[in-house]
């Protein structure tokens, strides 16, 4: 190719290749291309979707948070509810490694509280002298572990008649870094449980509507309309008002998951629909159709798994707005109330300026909510291209 | 066209029934009503409460009556351009949201300027300049902006506001004029403090336009009409402007239908965080107090607003792109 033209009028080069000849290397590409040819719709995708490096970085970052959510009670250096009423808005301590110029492993130094009279604050020093060693796999706090049993295994403890409060404290001197982990278990689980709900939601009503027309998809086409009409803050507020105070925590929890999965699955359900009504006029539909079977097998069997890996995609992108609202929700006061402790809970400490410009520590729940929902977008993103064949 | 139009408008109808019905649903559901949340406030602030005046108020509100009268009611009263009687403020619903109306309008339609100044340019050179440093740093603040709700937003933002200049941003004007009538002071004051909450607002929808101008505008610029105007000799700048930035503004233009209600609106959260006096806080304590005529009447009014919306950005998508146009009347 990069060879300068040759003179004109000058006879052409006559190009020979210097490769050895292979007069099988056609069919040992075709061996090759069967395996892409054979391949199920989730391996081209998964092949496709290893590609987008930052997709992969936040599905492997997921996993280990889901992962992570399973065993919170053993993560967090101190039970949820455990307060220490001597270190009450207690600043996050450093994490030190180095003690005079020795090594001698991760240690916090011990805190002394005085009240400054003149402000009425508490003022938290360093003892430099008191070197408080952090334990692993020790025993602290007990818990009852997913409410199971009884256990008091940590993953790292503060020294004994230590204190370690890598995140500082709240108002009733709770350690803000095991509230976060366990208000991750309730923030995921939250969406993941909500989202699983609009899918199952969005799949039926939206598929009926497609593959049936007629009457039924012309209701559901109104009621879609409706619930897309009202904005959905005030819909959640409003709906999430109607839960009777008398409620548990956990009810109230089934209860907000509800309502944040029956109002999303309209978008679902719309691009089920419209999907659907493209694709019953296949021929394989007709085909199965003669064979006798019923519109129920068709849908599941020969429908839906056209579209699904798309469906993942879509459904993986509304995760962070499920988890946000529920965010939003509790830090209205509207949502989950404590002792169930969500990250939403967590925020609402922080309310107002003058306690974030006293503790701003109280701030950092915001760190995990938006690494999560950078996550599910970067995912949702790499899947959606991944699913999409004509990329 | 007109059939098309007529069509539409007819639909919105049930629509509009469906969701009143809906609405009030929701405002009806929560158990107890009102006054009975008054009268145990009352009690507990340890205020003898006057039965006989609340009886007369449920009376004249028709709360002793069943709830299909009162829907019939209320949704009747709202077609002359009643909207009932807010308890909370002691106020008709008109006059209550009125007052705050015009603050929240001036602030939503400032974020939407904001937002389309911003989202413009931005979008534009993230496609132009596909994978390039500018454009991964862009779409990464872009996703971040997106990742970030508002209300948490207002919060980090508060904090370093206090840090760094020592102020509260709180609020839409200085303490002295609030309730004061409109002068030229008062005016000044809102615009000094407008441009925090606009910024705060602004952000997501900012970072969400940019997103979809860039996706939108990537697909036109890959057609093969682009490589024609370009390989006859047009300037790139009007090449880009000309043809496939008008194409790709359809997106915008069926955003319409959510940019009108969320106008009025106003950012509900992020106004409760930084304590703006716009309709959206408002909006949430009724909700929380069960003011009911004052809840219903503005989440209609919500409502009825993005129905309006939607058939404005379709009428407008249909007169624009004659494939909707076209396509849109032959097949339905």
């Amino acid at each position: 190719m990069k060879t300068p033209l040759p003179e004109p009028g000058a006879p052409l080069g006559h190009y020979v290749s210097d490769a050895p000849f292979d007069p099988y290397a056609a069919e040992r590409k075709v061996e090759e291309l069967k395996v892409i040819a054979q391949a199920s719709q989730f391996q081209l995708m998964w092949w496709q979707f290893r590609r987008h490096r930052m997709a992969l970085a936040s599905g492997i970052f997921l996993i280990a948070v889901y992962l992570m959510i399973a065993i919170s009670e053993f993560l967090s250096p101190y039970n949820l509810h455990t307060r220490n009423i001597d270190f009450i808005y207690s600043p996050p301590q450093t994490l030190r490694f180095m003690h005079e110029g020795s090594f001698v492993g991760p240690f916090v130094y011990g805190q002394t509280m005085r009240l400054d009279m003149d402000t009425l604050q508490r003022v938290y020093t360093d003892d430099r002298t008191d070197v408080q060693k952090l334990r692993f796999f020790c025993r602290g706090d007990s818990y009852r572990f997913w409410g199971l049993f009884q256990s008091d295994v940590h993953l790292v403890c503060p020294a004994k008649d230590g204190e370690f409060f890598f995140l500082g404290t709240d108002r009733l001197g709770r350690d803000m870094l095991s509230r976060i982990l366990y208000g991750a278990r309730i923030s995921l689980t939250i969406g993941a449980l909500g989202v699983m709900m609009s899918f199952v939601l969005g799949i039926v009503i939206g598929g009926l509507a497609g593959y049936h027309g007629g009457i039924f998809d012309l209701i559901v086409q109104r009621v879609i309309e409706v619930l897309q009409s009202i904005p959905s803050i005030p819909l959640w507020m409003a709906l999430a008002a109607i839960i009777p105070v008398t409620w548990s925590p956990i009810l109230v929890y089934v209860g907000i998951t509800i309502i944040l999965g029956m109002l999303d699955w309209t978008g679902l359900a719309r691009a089920v629909r419209s999907k659907l009504l493209a694709l019953r006029e296949e021929d394989y539909v007709l085909a199965a159709q003669v064979m006798g079977a019923g519109s129920a097998r068709i849908i599941r069997r020969h429908l839906v798994p056209g579209f699904m890996s798309h469906l993942i995609a879509s459904a993986t992108l509304t995760i962070p707005g499920m988890i946000l609202g529920e965010t939003a929700l509790s830090f209205l006061g509207l949502g989950l109330r404590p002792p169930i402790t969500s990250w939403g809970i967590l925020l609402t400490e922080a309310r107002s300026i003058n306690i974030i410009a006293l503790y701003p520590w109280l701030l950092f729940p915001v760190v995990p909510v938006v690494l999560v929902i950078l996550a599910f977008n970067f995912l949702g993103d790499g899947l959606r291209d991944a699913a999409d064949p004509y990329k | 066209m007109i059939r098309y139009i007529l069509g539409r408008i007819a639909v919105m109808v049930p629509t509009l029934l469906l969701i009143s019905m809906l609405v009030f649903v929701i405002i009806e559901l929560p158990p107890g009503d009102y006054f009975e949340s008054y009268i145990s406030e009352l009690r507990a602030m340890g205020e003898a409460t006057d039965m006989a005046e609340i009886e007369e108020l449920r009376e004249r509100y028709g709360f002793d009556k069943p709830p299909v009268l009162r829907y019939v009611h209320w949704v009747g009263g709202m077609l002359v351009g009643d909207f009932g009687y807010s308890f909370e403020y002691r106020l008709p619903v008109s006059d209550v949201v009125g007052d705050r109306l015009w603050l929240t309008v001036l602030v939503s339609f400032v974020t939407i300027i904001f937002t389309w100044l911003i989202a413009f340019p931005i979008g534009i050179y993230s496609a132009t300049h596909q994978y390039s440093w500018g454009d991964y740093g862009l779409t990464f603040a872009g996703l971040i902006g997106i990742a970030v709700p508002n209300f948490m937003l207002a919060l980090v933002v508060m904090y370093f506001a206090n840090i760094w200049f020592g102020v509260s941003i709180g609020g839409l004007m200085d303490r002295e004029y609030m309730g004061a009538a409109m002068s030229w002071e008062k005016f000044r004051s809102i615009l000094s403090h407008i441009w925090i909450p606009v910024i705060i607002i602004g952000t997501a929808g900012t970072a969400g336009m940019v997103r979809r101008l860039r996706a939108n505008l990537l697909d036109e610029l890959n057609k093969q009409y682009v490589v024609t105007a370009r390989s006859k000799g047009l300037h790139p700048m009007r090449v880009l402007l000309k043809y496939p930035l008008r194409m790709s503004l359809n997106f915008f233009i069926s955003d319409i239908g959510s940019i009108l209600p969320s106008i009025i609106s106003g950012a509900e959260v992020t106004a409760i965080v930084l304590s703006l006096e716009t309709t959206g806080p408002m909006l949430i304590k009724a909700l929380q107090t069960q003011d009911m005529y004052l809840a219903g009447s503005f989440l209609m009014f919500l409502a009825f607003l993005t129905v309006v919306g939607v058939l404005v950005s379709d009428i407008a998508l249909a007169i624009l792109d004659p494939r909707i146009r076209l396509g849109g009347g032959s097949r339905k």
